[in-house]
């Protein structure tokens, strides 16, 4: 956690989203200790371990980015999934995702409600950053294509898309990534 | 009491029905044992892997009902790999090979494949009650075998299981000869069910008490269902969705008119929030209302709704109810015991979370209040000091703080006083979860004031060792403890290893231990299985004893190292 604040990758990374806007919360920067390794190193995020930073309340450090700690808040991966998102009263809300894609400029946003399934997304991502997804199974993935369709899901796992049902997909989904074929190796693509 | 013949004792026994009472009477004196054992029907086991299917069915006999916990508690965020253990499969082999006529099996968290399911319902003629929680692994086709095979079922309870749902038939697989059940809640499925399939279920069962219906099932189908069982007690609403100019809804409200033993509401997994005012002629009988898987309600329909609720000992609700819903609760909720607050969004806290002001709300208002699982912005000393005043009978206290070490945010000091004001006041506490910034002072508190403290969960907590030393020493009664990010090495781990034997469980992840303190463990303790958990295959290749351990797990047994760990499971 320490080691990548340093780096500050997010503020160097190519993409076009409003300043701040990334998963660490804006709200009430109350000073607070960084607790020594909250979480062991993962592929995506290298962290060097162990600052068992002191107890001194008055350090600026700022509160643990919650969407990147593994298991916080404790909430059953059962209740994280079923949770419907809120409604406003009378109407059904559209589930706006970001999606990015390896080399484009800027990001989109869709509204996953409108498509009634992984068919009509991924003709809509094609369409959208104009590339061709190829082939869905199981097994293998997507094969033979350059680009591969991954999301972000709730528990900030990097997944495929097509492997859970449609409903579990847009409930659970975060944002979109369209991955280079290279990079999406280990997520079964050839 | 030897001039007692053995039938008079065992009646006498009969009467005893707590686990720990049971086992007390075991130990008196072999003649007491060796009658208790063959007149125990019911028996808990806290940890799967603690004692064998053999040795249980030996002891045991007459066994009618078993309960089991497979994963442990941590497995429910994330921390324990998918297939690290609790397999139910071997159990129900070992039970269907022997003589025991099991009627009852719960379990938690384990494993249960269609296959045990199917076996299940082949092997016990007298089967009658399935209870799964938060259990994975097998899919609807399990349920199907179940439905179809078990002639005298009463009951089926799933509760928030990972099903994969095939959208077969299943309900269809209840014979009609099945007119037994009692219970029966599919509110975890996914899938669709066969509508028709319920009604005639639902019809031909004149006992049931219990029904959950699970999304699927649309408005038109419950207003069927509910004329059809006027008599039930416990009520889940699957879909809550239509116009309420609708004819369908007029329905529904003389049909939840006539059920006037609801004693329970849960569900709502659909909501149209204006469509609320036809529940509420069964809320003032309430006793239980769950309404933590419905986002859609919030604000004054909420309220409203609450409002209605008078009777209402618990209620488990979304943090969109804000701290002034919970004011509504503390005004009306006179007999609340347990109240549970879950976030409605875990990773962006907007303006409708709780903070410490609801909590105090309650407090106030509801002076029975002794179990509370609170998910909050934030909380000050000064009102868990206000709250620990307020309600000094608190049995469960789970405080979580979503930034976990968020001080005070008033003083900017640690919550230390706050929680120790719980501990020293509520004398009775045997369930404890901490958050916030806390050091080492907390638990000096729960060593010295916990004394019944039986489990106790902590995160990102403590500065030394010393923190867990006050814990190990002063609270006798501990039998669960789990810890993840805190700095808790080897001198605290090995101070007492006897202790460990005297609890069902130790977690310990990413803390400060090191191989060489957990084979410490191991070696000296051989009644213990001290577990490893580590994914990365730094295991394989690194052996070094002062390598930190990722993520420990030890517990006591009686059978020694299991069979069945994956491969990144060392038992040492």
């Amino acid at each position: 956690m320490a080691f990548e604040k340093d780096l500050n990758l997010d503020a160097t990374e190519l993409r076009l989203g409003l300043p701040g806007s990334s998963d660490e919360s804006a709200k009430n920067q109350t000073p607070a200790t960084l607790r020594s390794n909250n979480k062991r190193a993962l592929p995506e995020e290298s962290m060097s371990s162990n600052a068992t930073a002191s107890k001194n309340c008055d350090q600026e450090t700022a509160p643990l980015p919650k969407a990147q700690v593994v298991g916080w808040p404790p909430i059953r991966s059962y209740r994280k999934n079923n949770l419907q998102p809120k409604k406003s009263e009378g109407e059904i809300s559209g589930i706006y995702v970001k999606v990015s894609m390896d080399g484009a400029p800027y990001l989109r946003k869709i509204d996953l409600k409108v498509f009634k399934g992984y068919p009509e997304l991924l003709k809509a991502l094609e369409e959208m950053f104009k590339f061709k997804a190829g082939e869905y199974s199981e097994r293998e993935g997507y094969n033979g294509s350059e680009f591969v369709p991954t999301y972000e899901d709730k528990d900030g796992d990097w997944m495929l898309v097509g492997d859970v049902p449609w409903e579990m997909f847009t409930n659970s989904c975060k944002k979109l990534k369209i991955m280079k074929g290279s990079e999406a190796r280990g997520l079964g693509c050839v | 009491m030897n001039y007692f013949p053995d039938e008079v004792l065992e009646h006498v026994f009969d009467f005893i029905t707590s686990h720990k009472d049971r086992n007390s009477v075991s130990l008196v004196c072999k003649s007491w044992y060796k009658i208790e054992r063959y007149s125990r029907q019911r028996v808990f086991i806290g940890n799967c892997y603690s004692i064998s299917p053999e040795r249980l069915i030996a002891r045991f006999p007459g066994l009618k009902s078993l309960t089991l916990k497979g994963k442990p508690h941590f497995a429910d965020f994330n921390l324990v790999p998918h297939d690290w253990g609790g397999f139910v499969y071997p159990w129900i082999e070992a039970l269907a090979k022997s003589r025991i006529g099991l009627e009852e099996l719960r379990l938690k968290r384990m494993v249960v494949s269609d296959e045990s399911l199917e076996l299940l319902s082949k092997s016990f003629v007298n089967f009658k009650s399935l209870v799964l929680v938060s259990c994975e692994g097998f899919t609807t086709d399990g349920l199907a075998a179940i439905a179809a095979n078990c002639r005298f079922l009463r009951e089926l309870d799933l509760q928030e299981n990972e099903v994969d749902d095939h959208r077969g038939h299943w309900l269809s697989c209840f014979p009609e000869s099945c007119t037994s059940l009692i219970s029966l809640n599919f509110a975890c499925l996914r899938g669709e069910v066969n509508l028709g399939a319920l009604e005639r279920l639902v019809s031909r069962s004149p006992n049931l008490k219990s029904l959950r219906l699970n999304r699927a099932v649309p408005l038109d189908t419950l207003q069927k269902l509910l004329m059809r069982a006027p008599q039930l007690v416990d009520l889940g609403i699957g879909s809550y969705v239509h116009d309420p100019f609708s004819e369908a809804y007029n329905k529904l409200k003389i049909a939840i008119q006539r059920c006037k033993s609801i004693r329970s509401l849960s569900g709502f997994l659909e909501v149209a929030p204006h469509c609320m005012s036809a529940i509420y002629p069964i809320c003032g009988n309430l006793t239980f209302l769950n309404l933590s898987y419905a986002p859609g309600l919030h604000g004054n329909k909420l309220m409203k709704l609450i409002q209605h609720c008078r009777k209402l000992q618990r209620l488990w609700i979304l943090d969109c109810i804000g701290d002034k819903g919970l004011g509504v609760v503390a005004l009306t909720c006179k007999e609340l015991q347990e109240l549970r607050v879950f976030p409605s969004d875990p990773f962006e806290a907007g303006n409708a979370a709780v903070t410490e002001e609801g909590l105090v709300l309650v407090s106030a208002g509801c002076t029975k209040l002794n179990s509370l699982l609170y998910f909050c912005q934030q909380m000050t000393n000064a009102a868990l000091i206000t709250v620990a005043k307020n309600c000094p009978n608190f049995i469960r206290f789970r405080l979580c703080i979503l930034d976990p070490i968020k001080p005070d945010p008033v003083t900017n000091q640690p919550l230390d006083e706050g929680f120790g004001a719980i501990v020293q006041s509520c004398k009775g506490l045997k369930r404890l979860s901490l958050s916030g910034l806390l050091t080492d002072q907390v638990f000096l508190y729960i060593g010295m004031y916990a004394e019944q403290l039986e489990m106790l969960s902590i995160a990102f907590a403590a500065d030394s060792d010393k923190g867990m030393l006050y814990v190990l020493n002063g609270c006798k009664k501990l039998r669960k403890l789990e810890i993840r990010d805190c700095p808790f090495g080897d001198s605290a781990l090995l101070e007492d290893v006897g202790k460990y034997e005297t609890m069902r469980s130790l977690w310990m992840s990413s803390c400060e231990v090191t191989l060489g303190g957990c084979k410490s463990v191991a070696e000296k303790m051989p009644t213990l299985n001290v577990e490893i958990i580590d994914e990365s295959e730094q295991m394989e290749f690194n052996l070094d004893d002062k390598q930190k351990v990722d993520k420990m797990y030890l517990y006591r047994t009686l059978v020694g190292h299991r069979k069945d760990a994956p491969e990144y499971v060392w038992i040492l």
